[in-house]
């Protein structure tokens, strides 16, 4: 528990540093509006074919330059995608912003889209031609996960035990209320510090399960805080 | 606590009475009936009868005595569990939690009146309904088969004899022979379900059938969790599956339950097992109620209500809510909001942002475990993806078995919450 603590004070110096950058995601009819500074060069859609640009179908989640075909990509783009380069949300609107400084030798002849808004609005637009999370669950998300700022202060945070009460109830469809472990560890009576400090590794990704790093992402320190309140009492 | 029919053919005269006279509500306690007792249904009606302590008066409508959960029903075609250690009965419900438990079929809603009436005749009065009916087949999606065809060639995509009789029908394969799968169109009920379901047949075929074989055919040009699906059968069944996506006419089949023949494209195959796994839509009493768009029925993200009628909220399977997949977790995840949100409307509850969350684990061997889920919100237009995982390629043995493990651990915890 030591060596987590010690991780963490590290981490919470690290992260007040870090800006908090809850952005929206984009408005797909404004995007569509935005898009006609793209599809000079790009087709999306169905039956969107390569032109110019490759067509833009099925790009979230695809390796740079992997588009099936013919469609012939600039050297330092194919360098990209085989060192790992894989189109996402944050990945395409670095890109759009500029794409040079993403990928210095790229064809695409394109300034860049100065407006953080707009570039929201068009990958919104772009989001609905790729997999939907609905039929194939691992696709790409379609929302901005919010970045939460964590403070020294946080193990002081004092929980409150009814707004944990109703957050176990994420908790509870894993996770059973009387305690009893079966391939999923029990998470009732614990010191409130140890739920806290855990939540937070997990939060931080110091510890290393994805259900938990993602449940805990989610979470501010008070419903930490409320949640550790709450299931400490739990018998 | 238990009522029976005529307590509610009683009930349903007196409310059709009050009904004359506006303003039901502030009249008595505050009535909530849920149709389907299921990952949905059963989740919303506890956590509202748990959280409200008798406020509100709460009646789940649900056919069967005993419930056999779709998530799990796979591992018992493979032989990883038994039939009985996937039923569930509802006494719980009823005898800690004070639900008033009613087995029969919802076959009407009156929305004007807010009332629902059952096959048995009763009509029971609502001032917020609960909708999580799961699925029912697109009628004419697969050429040649419709349900009366189901004990020829069944779909065992809703759980129980279903599920029994497919099982039974690999046990009587003869050696050698074929099983066919007809795979389902976008969107259905478990992305990865048809997939997990070829794996646990392959297991159990390995086991007492090992030259047979196994076919599907498939509308998309992909699926969840293919890269690892594909993986695992090349690893353990391998040369036993093949997949026949769009590009090999996946796309264009027919059957003929009688001839017990597959039609691909063209092709005929002579099946030993063909399991058709039809196009599917909102549970019927979703369309019965008038509220689906489609196939489906739209919900407002932030508290599940019905786009159509705001006294009405749908759960789960049926709903048009955005990017959550069609599974008992999503339902059951969805079921907490609705139901906070329901108490804050009928009884000022304290309402909290809503929180949606999904994970599907999916068995491919023995102790080969693997998982995708992600964390949602609600926006105006839909529930969002915010963030995800995904078992990846290449995992180690121990950590496949502890994922398969975690989902024992799952389906002991999501029960529990459904049924107390």
């Amino acid at each position: 528990m030591l060596t987590i603590q010690r991780a963490l004070v590290a981490l919470c110096a690290a992260a007040v540093a870090a800006q908090a950058q809850a952005q929206d995601f984009g408005d797909p009819e404004n995007g569509a509006e935005v898009f006609q500074l793209c599809s000079g060069c790009h087709e999306v859609g169905r039956g969107a074919e390569n032109g110019i640009g490759p067509h833009l179908n099925g790009i979230f989640g695809r390796k740079a330059a992997s588009v099936a075909g013919d469609y012939r990509y600039s050297e330092d783009l194919q360098r990209a995608g085989a060192d790992g380069l894989v189109w996402h949300l944050d990945t395409l609107d670095a890109y759009l912003e500029n794409p040079k400084a993403l990928v210095t030798g790229t064809r695409m002849s394109f300034s860049g889209l100065d407006d953080p808004q707009e570039r929201a609005d068009v990958l919104a637009y772009l989001r609905q031609f790729s997999d939907d999370p609905q039929n194939i669950p691992e696709a790409d998300p379609t929302a901005r996960a919010p970045e939460v700022e964590l403070s020294p202060a946080t193990l002081e945070i004092v929980g409150d035990p009814a707004y944990g009460e109703y957050l176990s109830s994420e908790c509870t469809t894993c996770h059973q209320r009387d305690g009893r472990d079966e391939g999923i560890p029990s998470i009732v009576g614990w010191p409130e510090e140890d739920f806290v400090v855990a939540m937070h590794a997990y939060k931080q990704k110091v510890r290393p399960h994805p259900v938990m790093q993602m449940m805990a992402r989610r979470l501010t320190d008070e419903e930490i805080a409320a949640l550790a309140a709450y299931f400490k009492e739990v018998e | 606590m238990k009522l029976n029919r005529r307590a509610f053919i009683g009930t349903g005269a007196a409310a059709a009475a009050t009904l004359a006279a506006p303003q039901v509500m502030g009249q008595g306690k505050p009535r909530v009936v849920v149709i389907g007792g299921g990952a949905g249904g059963a989740t919303a009606a506890r956590y509202i009868a748990k959280d409200s302590d008798g406020a509100i008066d709460v009646t789940l409508v649900e056919p069967t005595r005993k419930y056999y959960t779709c998530f799990f029903s796979n591992l018992y075609i493979g032989g990883f569990r038994k039939l009985s250690s996937i039923g569930h009965s509802y006494g719980t419900l009823a005898s800690d939690y004070g639900i008033n438990v009613v087995h029969d079929w919802a076959t009407g809603i009156d929305r004007d009146a807010k009332t629902v009436t059952l096959a048995g005749g009763a009509v029971l009065p609502y001032d917020r309904l609960i909708l999580s009916p799961g699925i029912d087949f697109v009628e004419g999606s697969v050429p040649g088969w419709d349900v009366t065809q189901q004990h020829k060639m069944p779909h065992a995509y809703k759980a129980g004899s279903q599920t029994e009789l497919l099982k039974a029908q690999v046990e009587a394969m003869p050696e050698g022979g074929l099983y066919a799968m007809v795979a389902p169109p976008n969107p259905y009920r478990c992305p990865p379900g048809p997939y997990e379901r070829v794996s646990m047949v392959a297991h159990l075929l390995k086991e007492i059938n090992p030259t047979a074989k196994i076919l599907i055919a498939d509308p998309k040009p992909k699926f969840s969790k293919q890269a690892l699906f594909q993986e695992g059968w090349r690893k353990h069944y391998s040369g036993m599956i093949e997949w026949l996506g769009p590009d090999f006419g996946g796309g264009n089949v027919s059957v003929n339950a009688d001839e017990m023949t597959l039609d691909i494209d063209g092709t005929v195959e002579n099946v030993d097992v063909c399991n058709v796994i039809p196009a599917q839509k909102a549970g019927r009493i979703c369309e019965l109620a008038g509220i689906t768009e489609g196939n489906w029925a739209p919900v407002v993200p932030h508290t599940m209500q019905s786009r159509v009628d705001e006294n009405i909220h749908v759960l789960g399977d049926s709903t048009d809510q955005g990017d959550m997949p069609k599974s008992g977790f999503s339902a059951n995840s969805q079921a907490k909001v609705a139901a906070m949100a329901l108490r804050g409307s009928l009884t000022g509850a304290k309402v909290f942002p809503p929180k949606f969350t999904n994970t599907c684990w999916s068995l491919i061997d023995t102790n080969d475990g693997v998982k995708v889920g992600a964390s949602y919100e609600a926006t105006d237009e839909k529930i969002s993806k915010v963030d995800g995982f995904i078992s990846q390629t290449g995992e180690d043995a121990a950590l496949r078995k502890r994922t398969y493990e975690e989902s024992l651990g799952w389906y002991a915890g999501i029960t529990e919450d459904m049924f107390g």
